[in-house]
């Protein structure tokens, strides 16, 4: 290790440099779009000039890439060294934010420096993906069967989070949901992963259309879906967990049986459970809208319960008298499914008109014209005026204008819709795939955890941040604020991502150490 | 890491990115090219279209005096979505209006076929500059509400109403006819003002602007490449000559009727005279539904211009054109005599004639006004069974000479709404007599009378005629339009059927009628008048008519003067025409007829309360 390892220019992944680049450059010149006053020179020079936000924008690109280079020239080894301390101090950052923050919108995220405000939360991202790679590549570390392991792992997530909370920054602190991903590569089993995200699609399908009445009005929707996508994820955890092949029997009568059960159950779901709902339904949905029966009209819900009580019931017996305990826990996901259905339900039942209505706006549940809703409208018909090739460099109307809410930081893929129409967005997108595939290329080539723990906290990030904000722009998505990676408007974020970016690929360049 | 079994986990990963941006592109591509919907929400968030209205043409007389000419003027404009909050009790203290009354506007407005919250609506219109300057101070406090400069027509001189008409707003017909107008805009009504909408309304320019998030303008879309400035409209030049026709007005001051003024050469109206009239300066701006209102319950209709619309039996201004039928179809000769014992007699059937010497031959006829000769006329013809088989045929042959003098049909003049008059054909007897008729039956018809109507245009159309033996051009009011040309129907010869010699005969009579018969009044040492008396019988008491020309060679005017129920035709018709022939020959009046028409102008007929 003392003789002279390979120039850091010929080790380093230009690939992500070059994506890196790109992406910066249009994230500029959506600034430009989307900042730029009616009226105002349209020349290079007074676009830079840094009295306006573009200028600043510049500034902070200008200084983003010397901090890369800085992050390019130091030793690899210090962020492994450091990355507790770096933490450390990060966490003592967040908790102090709250106090030292001046309040912005009900936020108390802003520190000031002389004339500079930063958000703390950005940097915290870095520092816990290095915490977390530290800590997951320390000898003899194993995430699968060491539940002991993986609640640490959660908690060194879930410290930051609760500190992000307390600065009312929900946004920022759902970001480290998305580390669940890297867990997830590491050994976490997947059926966590599973259910975390089958809880939020309950909650968001449930509450998204808990009020549209169907079956001659009497049942929501949102149950009749709950209830199905609970069936059809048990078949699927059936089919995924207690296959034969899955379940090594010991004995040849062992496997037998497991054979026999799996077929029995898998039968029994797919005709009794799923077959009977939809029969019900079916016939509930002819009956129903018959006029002659339309005084007998009866919310369908409980007898859909029933069904998929019985289902559960019958799993975990299965499970029991053939001490194949995989049904169990399948009955338990179903029960803990219905379970947060309908804590969901109640728990928005029993709070205040107005407190519903804030949680289904928040989550994108509700329009609200003058609300919320009113930026997603706004965000669409800029985008979708755009059309194939968009009005072009400082020419959208509803940006310039000022008809989207939050242009600059949250709803920045407008501009780039409105100007730079299909052509420019779908682009855009395909080079946060290219350089989502990257990271996950170049983790997966690192001699040591370290490098890949903190590569798929990388990917974990940047993935989060484009589904939700690119997917809150295109209507898809919860409105949560969350700014685009080398788009939105600010240095604190622009920052934020140029260090994780850059750590990663310092360590990369490093690898080559290991190689010979 | 010993876990190569978990390698499979890179790709769920990777694929879960891929599945995510498939499905943002997918929607992008659903967003962005399947549908022109948010374009267009687009373009009405953020362009507003604002109308720039032309200025309307000048008009002028045959001399350049300006007739009526442009003011600014303002219109509010209301746009009902962005009005929310507006303190409403100060808006309408600002423009002088009641609180009921912006109500009850704001309930019309929404009710307007077309409405929409987003555009532009008008609120109040055709504020003068007085009115709106205190507006205009505190507007930037009413969201919502907009001033739009208009122009309102202003009118010189209070005469002339009919003939230049006047400018209102449009209504659905307009709108439905032509896809020019919108709601709101102005479209001429009347006269001129209507007949010459096309070329005094210009074309309306737009410009479109940029439109903020709080509805304020940011600029010029794409620097305004896609404006369109307003063309104005084009200047009118009258062939009115503007003192005679103030004259006309003038002599006509209580009394029902009309005068008429043609130059023969050009077929130019130089005066359009019709009694009661208006005021025109009272009929714009605000008030004008309300004056119009007023005038159209006025039982003397003086909305009616009668000089076009009116028809009147002509009297016996009409036995020129019928001494000129019979010349040309060979029934008399300039020396054939008819007599006549104070009338007509036929059998039981007597029209009756004051005395002069008998029998005569055509020019002391003519002098004379004799109802006998031209019944006498009229009967040889009708009865001629050796130039017509029947009847009939000569009843059309009849018709088709009166069709070539221009009447029974309209003449054409540049104004709305003319009347054809009345022409009786052979059809039109064998119809109303059933076949059986003869030339007794229409025999009042030779004099004038009877079924036989015409406009005082078509009587001065006839002087005119006569003074150019045997031709005129289409009567019309417009001389010149700017930049362009009048319609080639103002330029060309409408020759009659009757050739040039017998018209001479024709103003011979019509000269000794003024040396010598009945339009003595008329007669002047300066210049040669010809012309005809007329006195129309009808229910009530006889209209006073009046046809001529002078001089009598290259003559410059002629006339028409039809006073309704001013007995005999020289009583008003002849002295009216005298001062006006004499008003536009010399271009003023001598002293002694000045007098004249003071007491004329004076004169006043009791036509009672009775409606007509």
């Amino acid at each position: 290790m003392q003789d002279k390892p390979k120039s850091i220019f010929a080790s380093i992944d230009w690939f992500t440099i070059i994506v890196y680049v790109l992406l910066l450059a249009m994230g500029w010149m959506s600034i430009c779009g989307a900042c730029y006053e009616y009226g105002q020179p349209r020349d290079l020079l007074s676009l830079a000039s840094f009295d306006t936000r573009t200028g600043m924008q510049l500034v902070w690109i200008g200084s983003s890439v010397v901090l890369g280079a800085i992050i390019l020239l130091l030793d690899d080894r210090i962020f492994d060294t450091f990355a507790y301390l770096i933490y450390g101090g990060l966490l003592l950052l967040l908790f102090v934010t709250p106090f030292l923050a001046h309040d912005i919108k009900g936020s108390l995220s802003w520190i000031k420096i002389g004339p500079f405000s930063f958000q703390s939360a950005e940097f915290a991202k870095f520092a816990t993906a290095l915490a977390l790679a530290k800590f997951m590549s320390s000898y003899g570390f194993r995430l699968q069967g060491s539940w002991k392991n993986l609640a640490i792992c959660v908690a060194l997530m879930m410290l930051p989070m609760v500190l992000i909370v307390l600065q009312k920054e929900t946004g920022s602190a759902l970001v480290y949901f998305s580390l669940f991903l890297m867990l997830y590569r590491e050994g976490m089993p997947g059926s966590i992963l599973f259910t975390g995200i089958a809880a939020v699609a309950y909650v968001v399908v449930g509450l998204r259309f808990a009020d549209e009445r169907v079956l001659g009005g009497a049942t929501s929707l949102g149950a009749i879906a709950v209830m199905l996508m609970i069936v059809v994820f048990v078949i699927g955890m059936i089919i995924v967990y207690c296959r034969p092949a899955a379940l090594l029997g010991e004995t040849a009568a062992e496997s037998r049986a497991a054979r026999m059960v799996y077929r029995r159950s898998l039968l029994e779901t797919i005709f009794a459970s799923l077959g009977s709902m939809l029969a019900l339904i079916g016939i509930a949905y002819f009956v129903f809208s018959s006029e002659h029966f339309s005084s007998y009209v009866f919310d369908i819900t409980p007898v859909l319960f029933a069904v998929c009580l019985m289902l559960i019931l019958r799993l975990v017996w299965l499970g029991f008298s053939n001490h194949l305990y995989r049904y169990v826990y399948i009955g338990l996901f179903a029960l803990g499914s219905l379970a947060t259905f309908f804590s969901a339900n109640v728990l928005v039942d029993h709070l205040a008109p107005h407190q519903q209505k804030r949680i289904q706006v928040l989550l994108g549940l509700r329009d609200d014209p003058n609300g919320v809703g009113y930026n997603v409208i706004q965000a669409k018909i800029a985008i979708g005026s755009g059309g194939l090739e968009g009005k072009g460099f400082l020419n959208g109307t509803q940006t310039k204008l000022k008809y989207v809410p939050e242009q600059e930081t949250d709803f920045i893929f407008c501009t780039v819709g409105e100007e730079q129409g299909f052509i420019g967005s779908a682009a855009v997108l395909v080079l946060f795939l290219l350089l989502l595939w990257r990271l996950i290329v170049v983790a997966e080539r690192q001699p040591y955890a370290f490098g890949r723990v903190y590569g798929y906290c990388a990917f974990s990030i940047f993935f989060f941040h484009l589904l939700i904000n690119v997917g809150m722009v295109l209507g898809l998505m919860p409105v949560i604020g969350i700014p685009l990676p080398f788009f939105s408007y600010g240095g604190s974020s622009l920052w934020g991502f140029t260090l994780l970016l850059f750590i990663f690929l310092r360590i990369d360049a490093g690898r080559s150490r290991f190689q010979r | 890491m010993s876990d190569s079994n978990l390698s499979y986990r890179k790709f769920v990963l990777g694929f879960a990115a891929f599945v995510v941006v498939a499905i943002y592109i997918l929607r992008l591509f659903s967003l962005q090219l399947l549908s022109d919907d948010y374009r267009a929400r687009a373009d009405s968030n953020a362009l507003m279209r604002r109308i720039q209205f032309p200025a309307r043409g000048a008009i002028t007389d045959r001399k350049g005096k300006l007739l009526v000419y442009n003011q600014p003027a303002y219109d509010i404009m209301v746009i009902m979505q962005e009005q929310v909050g507006v303190d409403t009790a100060d808006l309408c203290r600002s423009l002088g209006i009641t609180p009921e009354w912006y109500q009850r506007r704001m309930t019309e407005i929404k009710n307007t076929k077309g409405y929409s919250p987003y555009t532009q609506q008008v609120f109040m219109n055709q504020l003068s500059m007085e009115e709106f300057s205190s507006f205009q101070e505190k507007l930037f406090h009413f969201r919502g509400f907009y001033a739009q400069k208009r122009s309102i027509r202003q009118y010189s001189f209070p005469y002339a109403a009919h003939l230049l008409g006047d400018v209102g707003e449009v209504n659905q017909a307009d709108i439905d006819a032509d896809e020019y107008y919108r709601s709101g805009d102005y479209i001429g009504k009347q006269g001129v003002e209507r007949s010459y909408e096309r070329q005094l309304r210009g074309v309306k320019g737009s410009e479109i602007l940029l439109r903020d998030v709080h509805g304020r303008i940011k600029g010029r879309y794409q620097d305004g490449r896609y404006d369109q400035k307003p063309v104005p409209g084009k200047n009118l030049t009258l062939s009115i000559d503007l003192e005679l026709q103030k004259l006309g007005e003038r002599l006509m001051q209580g009394k029902l009727g009309s005068i008429v003024a043609i130059e023969p050469s050009t077929g130019e109206i130089l005066c359009m005279v019709s009694s009661p009239t208006f005021d025109p300066r009272t009929m714009v701006g605000r008030q004008r539904g309300k004056k119009h209102k007023e005038l159209s319950r006025d039982p003397m209709k003086p909305l009616l211009n009668r000089a076009i619309m009116g028809t009147f039996p002509p009297g016996s201004t009409f036995k020129t054109s019928q001494a000129l039928t019979f010349l040309q179809e060979g029934i008399i000769q300039p020396k054939t005599l008819f007599p006549c014992y104070r009338g007509f007699h036929y059998g039981r059937l007597t029209v009756k004639c004051h005395s002069h010497g008998s029998p005569l031959p055509l020019v002391p006829a003519i002098a004379t006004s004799c109802n006998s000769y031209f019944c006498w006329g009229l009967y040889h013809m009708l009865n001629n069974r050796s130039n017509y088989h029947t009847t009939q045929e000569a009843m059309t042959t009849w018709k088709n000479y009166m069709v070539s003098m221009g009447f029974g049909y309209r003449l054409g003049v540049d104004l709305p709404s003319e009347a054809r008059g009345m022409i009786p054909n052979a059809d039109y007897y064998d119809d109303h007599y059933k076949k059986s008729w003869n030339a007794l039956t229409v025999i009042h018809i030779s004099i004038g009378q009877a079924e036989v109507t015409l406009t005082p245009l078509q009587i001065a159309n006839l002087g005119a005629t006569i003074a150019n033996r045997g031709w005129f051009i289409t009567p019309h009011v417009v001389k010149e339009v700017q930049d362009d040309t009048i319609a080639s129907i103002y330029h060309q010869k409408r020759f009659t059927k009757v050739s040039r010699v017998h018209y001479e005969t024709v103003v011979e009579g019509m000269a000794r009628a003024v040396t010598s018969g009945t339009c003595r009044g008329a007669a002047t040492s300066q210049y040669v008048v010809c012309g005809k008396t007329g006195t129309a019988q009808n229910r009530g008491f006889d209209h006073s008519a009046f046809m001529g020309f002078a001089p009598r060679d290259n003559p410059k005017i002629a006339i028409a003067v039809y006073v309704e129920n001013g007995g005999y035709g020289a009583h008003f018709g002849v002295p009216i025409g005298a001062l006006m022939m004499e008003q536009y020959i010399n271009g003023h009046l001598s002293e002694a007829s000045q007098h004249k028409a003071e007491v004329f102008a004076n004169r006043r007929i009791d036509y009672g309360s009775y409606a007509r």
